[in-house]
């Protein structure tokens, strides 16, 4: 038996791998037959019969994307059969019966494989002179994707997408013959976090979507490959624009990251391009505080920051902190500013506060080979660890979705929740949040007793270590959330196993900062602080005799500015106010220090702030990101942005100017030649040994009335990028909380009740969603869903927080009930 | 015989003279006034006395409505697709329920011609699906700026026909008027944009609901589908 088949096409002989479609083997000798339902990444089902050719010995011709090639077939196309051409004009025919041929009030008008086709394999004539098909025109399936059912060819492209690649099955074919019509279900609102990539696979305009909705015609728009900064998942899209503004996104092909799709998030999210809360020009406090910051130009704000700097010539304590949205050219200044002209190693690119071990543990991450979207896929178990990859790095879960259905890989949560994945998950070992550590501990132990008799750890976590080492490649993902030593744990499973191990932060550029040293104790290209000959390197290559002293982290940091003892806080695109969970803390340090931040969009921070600064968004600036799997990827300007508005690296440029220092570029190639001088060295550092959890275990169980919060953000929340983005937000999922049964049970609350979280002053109601799915003990909070004035939810995750039900009527429930963990 | 001389000199001149006013350019160009000062004047008496143009002239654009007021533009853009001197610019939107300036869901917000690109060639009026888009036979439209050769919507637009209301109509006006462009069920233009977005589930859509092809409870439901009567 060989692996192979040959078969010819059209005379022309092809070899290829024994199951290739037909349609894929004539693609293969430049033969694109024409088809509508056929989709690379989608299970074959023949519905709309365009694909049609014609195999000799056959006795019909034949659907070419349902049929294996076979050995010895020989293979006519509409290139040289008369068959396969009357069948395929004749379809076509067929189609454009009921089809409302309302092409110039069609958005898909232009671009449509429908009309292309027509011209090319159709009949010009249609002899069909009944009244047509007709349907309300369009029907909002979502606030975001508009039906024409009218339109549809009932190629079961969205449907079989919903069904097996997003796993939201709402939109569905209804009704048989000439009736038959894509709807959703009635009790049940299309309520999918992936929905544009249907509009962007109707091969008709039946699916449109709302924001695109009559804006241009594609010889309107400009095209620019860009890449995603929506989260970590660094996803291909192209960025179209028409008279210099942005008007449509679309997922662009990279079939290692992103393959065809990306979410709604990434594709509908630009209106904050053109919000009116955009920060088009500087705005400058006047000496005397309390007023808001008003417009000034860039000399007079320049100038100020200057003084704020360095007000005698001397710089004065400043730390610099980044968020994850700078790009990687960005990350490196901003780090280089700090080192060099500030003089100052107190650095972070986190909005949370990491454990001190942290730093260590991403040390040896970023020198390793870790996880790829390919790895996943491939993995056959992968462990998930303080993640919920659908709200936080959706093009992974539909990865995960992906490895789950294509190769039955065993998908095992570890942690409080793991959200929408739970549906997929093949064991569940949930922790309390933060306590992962332990639990990966315990399956590196199993694994290591290797069958011993003796084996003290629950059968669950046996069961997993027996799955893990029986596959070659198991993947660990750890998710920012995981708490203290996970990701040094995980690191160490990973390599026990020969496995790989990834680090999947949520802010798109959290890895490239990492890697560009943007944390104290780290320094570009895998260097460490406290290395001394990798210390002297960067020193030398900086032209310094040597680097600052080690800086602190974000918490020490807000302490110390608190106090006073931090002078200048510089931020990067990092909106504490919104972002850290400790109000108090951030209070008080934007309240004592002088605040300078670079932002896109006004923000509850910028409020604050001394100077702020307006940059550019990723739409409209070159620059390389790393998304978590450590992948660099370019991206170029799709649209100029507004006049004023300088990138980052610009801007720290020009500071460093009129400070007095030269960083030693002034465009985007020098940075890259600066950065290529400390290319990451060769190096893989040990990860953190374990520590010993003997009493923090014993601490997590004090029996005390409370529940820990499972603090994150669902993925349309109230951040600022997604404003005037009104279609986007629609789609947002209701912000809820969730709660164990057992924990359930005693508040007498059941699924959809609302329910109140208390933890020190903060409180927050929403309704409550009973599931196993959330750890007993600990209670999901939404990070930044409700009211954008509300910020003083209870976000600290990890927080010990009390749960009540809200009285609703009757009088049993108006005391809060105490639960017990 | 003395005389001979002067005289053959003189016949020589002559014929010489008449050679060179018949073969040479200024020759020729001389006699040309001369025939002329004996024939009658034909001066054009622009721009007192236009004159008229052949009737497939191609002059000035003009933006068609239906006899009810309505907008015949559909904000297709493919005018402008066809235009090979990109000269039109066009921006659609949606119609909805209280300002409807079109039949159907499309109508153009923008409409633009720069007549500084405009070679009025005409495949624009070819190109138009819903012949909203005609030339007149206006020539006299020069201007000394730039931005005076941009012609907008309101400078395109025809004049709402005697006795009908400009645009926009309410769609309900428009079908109250027998009007239903669609020839089908009534057709509902979705609220758009977040807040008054109707979520799906509250249509009648799904299943059976919409059992075809759809009776018209009367025959005055179906209206009349905008024709091509112009062609
Ligand atoms: S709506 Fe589009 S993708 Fe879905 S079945 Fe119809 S034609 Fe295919
Ligand atoms: S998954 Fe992340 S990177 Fe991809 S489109 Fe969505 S937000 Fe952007
Ligand atoms: S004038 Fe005609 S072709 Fe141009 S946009 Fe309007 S309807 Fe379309
Ligand atoms: S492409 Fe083959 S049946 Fe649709």
């Amino acid at each position: 038996m060989t692996d192979t088949v040959t078969l010819t096409i059209d005379g022309k002989e092809i070899t290829v791998p024994k199951g290739t479609l037909l349609i894929r083997a004539a693609e293969q000798l430049g033969t694109i037959i024409p088809r509508f339902c056929d989709h690379p990444l989608l299970d074959p089902v023949g519905a709309c019969r365009q694909c049609i050719v014609e195999v000799e010995g056959q006795r019909k011709p034949m659907t070419a994307c349902t049929t294996e090639a076979a050995d010895g077939w020989v293979v006519n196309t509409h290139l040289t059969s008369d068959v396969a051409r009357t069948a395929q004009e004749g379809q076509l025919e067929f189609l454009l019966i009921n089809h409302p041929l309302d092409c110039p009030m069609c958005d898909k008008g232009g671009e449509c494989p429908l009309q292309d086709q027509a011209m090319a394999h159709g009949n010009h004539h249609s002899r069909f002179v009944d009244e047509k098909r007709k349907y309300d025109k369009p029907v909002a399936v979502s606030a975001q994707v508009l039906l024409d059912r009218e339109r549809c060819v009932l190629c079961a492209r969205c449907t079989r997408f919903s069904d097996q690649v997003s796993g939201d099955p709402f939109i569905e074919l209804f009704e048989r013959g000439a009736l038959e019509q894509v709807a959703i279900y009635e009790d049940e609102p299309y309520e999918s976090y992936f929905s544009g990539n249907v509009i962007q696979i109707c091969p008709v305009g039946a699916l449109t979507s709302t924001s695109y909705r009559f804006k241009a015609r594609p010889f309107d728009l400009r095209s620019t490959p860009s890449v995603c900064d929506g989260c970590s998942a660094g996803c291909s899209q192209t960025v179209q624009a028409r008279r210099g503004q942005v008007e449509r996104q679309l997922a662009r092909t990279n079939m290692a990251v992103n393959e065809m799709w990306n979410c709604d998030k990434g594709r509908f999210g630009y209106g904050h391009l053109t919000a009116d809360t955009r920060l088009t020009s500087p705005l400058v406090r006047s000496d005397d505080d309390g007023e808001e910051p008003v417009a000034a130009d860039w000399a007079t704000a320049l100038t100020r920051v200057r003084s704020i700097l360095a007000p005698d010539g001397e710089v004065v304590p400043t730390a610099v902190l980044s968020g994850g949205r700078l790009p990687d050219e960005d990350a490196y200044v901003a780090g280089k500013f700090a080192r060099t002209v500030l003089g100052t190693d107190d650095v972070d690119f986190r909005t949370r506060f990491a454990p001190a071990s942290e730093g260590d543990a991403l040390a040896a991450l970023a020198g390793r080979d870790t996880a790829t979207y390919d790895d996943v896929e491939q993995a056959g178990v992968v462990l998930t660890v303080g993640l919920d990859p659908e709200e936080e790095v959706p093009i992974l879960y539909l990865r995960l979705r992906k490895a789950w259905r294509n190769t039955k890989a065993r998908l095992v949560s570890v942690g409080a929740s793991s959200g929408s994945l739970a549906e997929l998950l093949w064991r569940r070992l949930p922790t309390d949040v933060g306590a992962e550590a332990a639990v990966l501990d315990d399956l590196a132990r199993a694994l290591d007793r290797d069958g011993d008799d003796a084996d003290q750890s629950s059968p669950m976590v046996a069961e997993v270590a027996d799955a893990l080492g029986s596959v070659d490649r198991p993947v660990v993902l750890v998710g920012e959330r995981a708490g203290d030593g996970a990701l040094a744990a995980a690191g160490r499973l990973a390599d026990a196993l020969g496995g790989k191990v990834a680090w999947v932060p949520r802010r798109s550029n959290a890895r490239g900062a990492l890697d560009q040293g943007l944390a104290a104790g780290l320094l570009p290209g895998l260097r460490r602080h406290d290395d001394d000959t990798q210390r002297a390197e960067v020193a030398a290559a900086w032209g310094l005799d040597e680097l600052p002293t080690r800086g602190r982290d974000l918490h020490e940091i807000l302490t110390l500015a608190g106090k006073g003892k931090i002078k200048v806080l510089y931020l990067l695109g990092v909106d504490l106010v919104r972002d850290v969970a400790d109000q108090r803390l951030v209070d008080k340090a934007l309240r004592r220090a002088t605040v300078i931040t670079h932002d896109i969009v006004a923000n509850a921070t910028t409020a604050h702030a001394d100077v702020v600064l307006p940059v550019t968004a990723s739409q409209e600036r070159a620059g390389t990101r790393t998304n978590w799997e450590g992948r660099r990827q370019q991206f170029r300007p799709g649209v100029a942005g507004p006049q004023l508005v300088q990138h980052d690296w610009e801007i720290l440029v020009q500071v460093t100017g009129m400070l007095g220092h030269d960083l030693g570029f002034t465009d985007l190639d020098g940075i890259r030649a600066d950065m290529a001088a400390l290319a990451p060295i060769d190096t893989t550092p040990d990860w953190p040994a374990a520590a010993d959890r003997s009493d923090t275990a014993a601490a997590a169980d004090d029996g005390d009335d409370t529940l820990t919060a499972d603090v994150y953000p669902l993925l349309l929340d109230n951040g600022v990028h997604q404003v005037n983005a009104p279609d986007l937000a629609a789609t947002a999922h209701d912000p809820h909380l969730r709660l164990h049964p057992d924990d359930a049970a005693p508040l007498g609350v059941s699924d959809g009740d609302e329910v109140t979280v208390t933890g020190g002053k903060a409180e927050l109601t929403l309704p409550v969603r009973v599931t196993p799915d959330q750890a007993a003990g600990t209670v999901f909070v939404p990070a930044n869903s409700t009211a954008p004035d509300q910020v003083d939810n209870p976000r600290h995750l990890g927080d010990r927080v009390t749960v009540a039900a809200v009285a609703s009527g009757s009088a049993t429930a108006d005391q809060p009930v105490e639960v017990n963990a | 015989m003395e005389f001979l001389g002067p005289i053959l000199f003189l016949l020589l001149v002559v014929v010489l003279v008449g050679i060179a006013l018949n073969t040479t350019v200024l020759g020729r160009g001389m006699a040309m006034p001369l025939r002329q000062m004996l024939k009658k004047p034909s001066t054009s008496q622009y721009p007192e006395q236009p004159r008229p143009v052949t009737p497939r002239f191609h002059g000035r654009h003009q933006l068609n409505r239906y006899d009810d007021g309505l907008e015949k533009c559909i904000g297709c853009e493919l005018c402008a697709w066809a235009c090979p001197a990109d000269a039109i610019y066009v921006q659609g939107a949606n119609n909805t329920l209280e300002a409807r300036w079109s039949p159907g869901e499309r109508y153009a917000e923008d409409y633009q011609i720069n007549y500084s690109r405009c070679i009025l060639c005409g495949l624009c009026i070819e190109a138009c699906p819903t012949r909203a888009l005609t030339m007149t036979h206006d020539y006299e439209f020069s201007s000394d700026t730039r931005r005076g050769l941009v012609y907008t919507k309101d400078m395109l637009l025809a004049p709402a026909p005697e006795g009908a209301p400009d645009t926009p109509h309410r769609d309900k006006d428009v079908r109250e008027r027998g009007h239903n462009y669609y020839g089908g069920k009534a057709v509902s233009p979705p609220g758009l944009h977040g807040g008054d977005h109707l979520p799906a589930t509250a249509r009648t859509m799904s299943r059976a609901s919409q059992v075809l092809p759809m009776a018209p409870e009367s025959e005055a439901d179906w209206g009349d589908a905008p024709g091509r009567e112009e062609d």
